[in-house]
C-alpha cells in the first residue's frame, strides 16, 4: 500500500460496445481510497456503463482493471463485491414483504445451528443502519417507508460486507434536499473510513459538495477532469460540449382569471387544509421536502386519490372529481412523478401511450385505427421534439426523450389545468432545458400551470409564485419576488 | 387476414441489407407461433396420407370450435393480465341450465339457450367483480367460482345427463354452409369480431394497456375496473356459448362437458404467443395456437397415438412454443 500506484481502482481505456456500436471509448479512471469522485455527463454519456463495468455487471470490450495493484476482472456483481466493490444503483431494489434486516441479509443470512440466527441478523443491521444515521426499526418490513429511508437501507445493505470500494449512481435522484444532506453525511463518513466512492449525480451542487475530484463523460468518451474545486458553468460546459448558460428568465407576468381554485382540501393524514389559486398563464411552483405531501395534493386534484373534504372549482365553476377521467373532463391533466410506475408503458411504443388517454375521442364512430395513432403521435414528436422512433418501444428510448413523450401524451389536448410532478427527474441538461420551455410554452397559451419540484432552482426559476408545504401543511404561498431559496428552505422544514 | 394481428409493438427497423437481412426480417415478421404451426403440419402430412385431405382439414375445425370459442374469451382475459380458471365449470352450469329449463322447467328451447348464455355471462361477471371491486386475486376468484359451478351442473341433475332435444339443435353441429360445418363460421366470426374489437375500439386497446401497467392505465383515464369486469363477462359468455355447441354435438347436456377444457385453453392461448403477465397476445395468434393443438390432437388419432399419451405431446408443443417465442419477448 505504499507506492499510491499500487493502491486503489485504476480503470485503463475501457471500452465497451453493444452489437458493434461502441457506447463508452477508451476511458481511464483513478479512484484512491479515502476519496470521492464526482462523475458527471448527460443521460446517455457512458456513466451507467462505466459504473456497470467497475461493479461487474457487464463486461468491458476491451481495456482492463486494476484493484490495489492486482488485475480486476469481476464476472459478476458479486464476485465485485466479494473483491470489495459495491455498487449502489439508482432505482431502489428491496422486497417490500421482507423485513428491513431480511432485506439487507438477502442471500446471506447468518446461520446458527442450521437455523437463520435471527437475533445476531437484527442486530447487525441496526449496527449499520445507526451507523449511518437511518432511523428505522431493522424488524418492520420495508412496505410503506419512505423513499429515502428506503435509500439508506440500499447503502445500509452495501456496506454491511464491508466493501472498499463504492459506487453511488445518483442516491439522491429521488430524495429532497434534507434527506439527501443524511446521504452526504453518510458517504462523508465512508470516505473518513477509507473507503473509495464514485459518485453520480445530475445535480451539480452536490457534486461541488461532496466530490474531491470530478470526471465529465460525454458521448462515452472522457473530456474533462478537475481535481479540486470546479464551477457549476465549468462542469456544465463540459458536460454539453458548448458555452451555455443554465439561467431562467422570469416568467411573463400573467392577468388571467383564475382557472383553478381548491379550498379546504384534505385527505387522511395526508395533507389538510390546501387552498390556492392558479390564474390562466400562471404557473405555481410546489416546493417541499420528500414526504410533505405535495405530491398527494396533486394527485388528488387529479382525480387519483381521492380527497375527503374541500372543494375544486375550474374556470370558477364547482366540479367533484373522483377518478382521472374526471380530472380530465373537468379539464385537469397531470403528469406523475413515476415515469415507469404510473406514466408510461415501456413495453409499448411511444405513439400507443401518447394515445392512449385521447382513444375515445379520436378517430371517426369511436374506431382507432392505426393512422389516427400514427397521425396524432407524429404532430406531438414535431411538436415536442422527441427524438427517437415513435413505433419503438418507450423503454429504449432515453430518459429525456421518454420525458417528452410523458409529457406529450398530457398535451394532445389543451387542458385548462396542467400539473407536472418532478417534470425532470433523471432526465440531462438538454433535454430539461427543452421541458422548461415547453412548460414556459404552455403558460404563455394561457394554460394554468403548477409545478412540483424536488429541485428548488427548478421550482424557483419557473414559478410565478410558490406554494410551500411541509408535512402536509401548506406552509405560506410566495411571490417570486419574495421566494428566495433561504425563505422557501426556512418554510419548507418548518413544523 | 392482417386484421387480426391485433398488436404485434415488435417493430422491425426498416434496414434493407441483401437477401439475408430481408430473409431474417420475414421470418420476424412472421407470428411467432406460425412457425411451430408449420412445422407440425409438415410432420404429419408426411406421416399420414389423410392428413392433408380437405375433409380433415375442415373436421379439424369442427373438433376444436368448443375450445376454441372459450380460448377467444380466455385470450381476452389473460391479455389484461389476468386469468379465468372457471370456463370449463361455467360451460357445463350454462348447458345445464338451459337443459333442464327446456326439459323439466317448460321453457321453449330458444329462450333456454339464452337463459344458458346469460348464466355464462352473470358468472363472468361475478368473477370480474370480485377480482376488481372485491380486490380478489383473478386465479383464487375464478377458482372459487370454478369449484362452484363444477359443482352445481352436477346437482342441477344429481348427476346424469339431459337428452331429448329438438332435432334443429343436433343439426347445429352438422349442418354445412358451402361445405363448412356451422359451428367453425360461428368460430372464425367470434375470432373475426374479438380481432377487430382489439385492434380498433378503444376499449379493446385498453385490454393491452391494462396489461401492461394497470396503474398507467388508470391515470390515463381508463375505466380499468368497469372493463376487466366486461373482459370477464365476455369470457363468460363465450364459455356459455361453446356449451351450445358441444350440447348439440353430443345431442346431450352432460354436466361433466367442458371439465377437461381448461387445460386446452390455457394451452392454445399460450401456444399462440400470449403472455400470462399480460399486455400480450392476439387473436390471429391464439388462432394459431388453436389449429396447432387441433392439428395434433387430430393428426395423433389418425396415426393412434395412445389417447393417454396425447397431452403429453400437448405439454412438449406448449414448452416447445414458448421457448421458440421468446426471441419476440426481447
Amino acid at each position: 500500500m505504499s507506492d499510491p500506484l499500487q493502491s486503489g481502482l485504476q480503470c485503463h481505456k475501457l471500452v465497451k460496445s453493444y452489437d458493434g456500436v461502441p457506447v463508452l471509448k477508451h476511458v481511464d479512471l483513478s479512484l484512491l481510497p479515502g476519496s470521492v469522485l464526482g462523475l458527471i455527463g448527460e443521460n446517455g454519456a457512458g456513466k451507467s456503463t462505466t459504473n456497470s463495468i467497475i461493479a461487474g455487471v457487464v463486461q468491458p470490450t476491451g481495456g482492463s482493471m486494476e484493484l490495489d495493484g492486482a488485475p480486476y476482472a469481476p464476472t459478476s456483481p458479486s464476485d465485485a463485491l466479494h473483491q470489495g466493490v459495491a455498487l449502489i444503483h439508482q432505482e431502489i431494489r428491496l422486497l417490500p414483504g421482507l423485513t428491513v434486516a431480511e432485506n439487507m441479509f438477502l442471500g446471506r443470512q447468518p446461520v446458527a445451528r442450521g437455523r437463520i440466527d435471527r437475533k445476531r441478523m437484527v442486530q447487525e443491521a441496526r449496527a449499520a443502519l445507526e451507523a449511518l444515521g437511518v432511523e428505522v426499526d431493522p424488524r418492520r418490513m420495508v412496505a410503506g417507508l419512505s423513499m429515502a429511508v428506503q435509500q439508506g437501507i440500499e447503502i445500509a445493505k452495501a456496506i454491511i460486507r464491508k466493501p472498499r470500494y463504492i459506487i453511488f449512481d445518483e442516491p439522491t435522484a429521488s430524495l429532497g434536499q434534507s434527506e439527501a444532506e443524511r446521504i452526504f453525511e453518510q458517504i462523508r463518513s465512508l470516505q473518513a473510513a477509507g473507503a473509495g466512492i464514485v459518485y453520480v449525480s445530475h445535480r451539480l451542487d452536490e457534486i461541488r459538495a461532496i466530490a474531491d475530484r470530478v470526471v465529465c463523460l460525454r458521448d462515452g468518451e472522457r473530456v474533462a477532469a478537475w481535481d479540486g474545486p470546479v464551477s457549476r458553468q465549468d462542469m456544465i460546459n463540459a458536460m454539453v460540449g458548448r458555452e451555455f448558460t443554465f439561467q431562467h428568465y422570469a416568467p411573463k407576468p400573467c392577468e388571467g382569471r383564475e382557472a383553478l381554485t381548491v379550498h379546504g382540501l384534505s385527505r387522511g393524514t395526508a395533507f389538510r387544509d390546501i387552498s390556492f389559486g392558479v390564474a390562466q398563464g400562471e404557473i405555481l411552483g410546489f416546493a417541499g421536502l420528500i414526504g410533505a405531501g405535495r405530491t398527494e395534493v396533486v394527485r388528488a386534484i387529479a382525480g387519483a386519490d381521492r380527497a375527503d373534504a374541500g372543494e375544486i372549482h375550474v374556470d370558477e365553476k364547482p366540479v367533484r372529481i373522483t377518478s382521472p377521467r374526471g380530472a380530465m373532463d373537468a379539464g385537469i391533466v397531470m403528469v406523475p412523478e413515476d415515469r415507469k410506475g404510473q406514466g408510461l408503458n415501456l413495453g409499448r411504443t411511444a405513439a400507443t401511450n401518447i394515445v392512449m388517454p385521447w382513444e375515445s375521442k379520436l378517430g371517426p364512430f369511436g374506431m382507432i385505427t392505426p393512422g389516427v395513432v400514427q397521425q396524432t403521435a407524429d404532430v406531438q414528436k414535431r411538436r415536442f421534439d422527441i427524438r427517437g422512433q415513435i413505433v419503438e418501444a418507450v423503454g429504449r428510448m432515453s430518459g429525456g426523450n421518454q420525458q417528452k413523450v410523458l409529457i406529450s401524451k398530457w398535451l394532445v389536448e389543451k387542458p385548462k389545468v396542467f400539473i407536472v410532478d418532478e417534470p425532470t427527474r433523471g432526465v440531462d441538461v438538454g433535454a430539461k432545458m427543452a421541458i422548461y420551455e415547453i412548460i414556459r410554452a404552455l403558460a404563455a397559451e394561457g394554460v394554468a400551470v403548477i409545478v412540483v419540484s424536488s429541485e428548488l432552482e427548478e421550482v424557483l426559476g419557473l414559478s410565478h409564485r410558490v406554494l410551500v408545504m411541509s408535512g402536509g401543511r401548506q406552509r405560506g404561498i410566495l411571490s417570486r419576488a419574495e421566494a428566495t431559496p433561504e425563505r422557501v428552505m426556512s418554510l419548507a422544514v418548518s413544523a | 387476414m392482417s386484421g387480426l394481428v391485433g398488436e404485434t409493438e415488435t417493430a422491425v427497423p426498416a434496414r434493407r441489407h441483401g437477401i439475408k437481412d430481408g430473409l431474417r426480417a420475414g421470418y420476424r415478421a412472421m407470428p411467432g407461433p406460425l412457425i411451430g404451426l408449420l412445422v407440425v403440419v409438415l410432420v404429419l402430412s408426411y406421416l399420414s396420407p389423410y392428413f392433408l385431405t380437405q375433409r380433415n382439414i375442415v373436421n379439424i375445425l369442427s373438433q376444436v370450435s368448443d375450445i376454441g370459442i372459450m380460448a377467444a374469451g380466455a385470450a381476452l382475459v389473460i391479455i389484461t393480465g389476468g386469468i379465468d380458471l372457471s370456463v370449463g365449470a361455467v360451460l357445463a352450469t350454462s348447458l345445464m341450465v338451459n337443459a333442464w329449463l327446456y326439459r323439466y322447467g317448460g321453457v321453449p328451447f330458444p329462450l333456454a339457450v339464452i337463459a344458458g348464455l346469460l348464466v355464462g355471462t352473470f358468472i363472468g361477471t361475478i368473477n370480474g367483480a370480485l377480482s376488481t371491486y372485491g380486490r380478489i386475486q383473478p386465479f383464487v376468484a375464478t377458482l372459487a367460482t370454478m369449484s362452484a359451478c363444477s359443482g352445481f351442473a352436477l346437482f342441477i341433475t344429481d348427476g346424469s345427463p339431459i337428452t331429448g332435444f329438438p332435432d334443429w339443435y343436433t343439426s347445429l353441429t352438422s349442418v354445412r354452409v358451402l361445405g363448412i360445418p356451422l359451428e367453425a363460421i360461428i368460430l372464425v366470426t367470434i375470432y373475426l369480431i374479438a380481432a377487430f374489437f382489439l385492434r380498433y375500439r378503444p376499449s379493446g386497446r385498453a385490454l393491452y394497456a391494462i396489461g401492461g401497467s394497470e396503474e398507467v392505465a388508470r391515470l390515463s383515464g381508463l375505466d380499468v375496473k368497469r372493463i376487466r369486469v366486461g373482459v370477464y363477462a365476455v369470457a363468460g359468455f363465450l364459455a356459455a356459448l361453446a356449451g351450445v355447441i358441444v350440447g348439440s354435438r353430443l345431442d346431450s347436456a352432460q354436466p361433466s362437458a367442458g371439465a377437461s377444457d381448461l387445460l386446452s385453453v390455457i394451452a392454445v392461448v399460450v401456444i399462440g404467443g400470449a403472455s400470462l403477465a399480460g399486455g400480450a397476445g392476439s387473436m390471429l395468434g391464439t388462432f394459431i395456437g388453436l389449429l396447432t393443438i387441433g392439428v395434433l390432437r387430430n393428426g395423433m388419432g389418425l396415426l393412434n397415438v395412445s389417447p393417454n399419451l396425447q397431452p403429453v405431446v400437448i405439454g412438449v408443443a406448449i414448452i416447445f412454443a414458448v421457448l421458440t417465442d421468446r426471441r419476440s419477448a426481447t
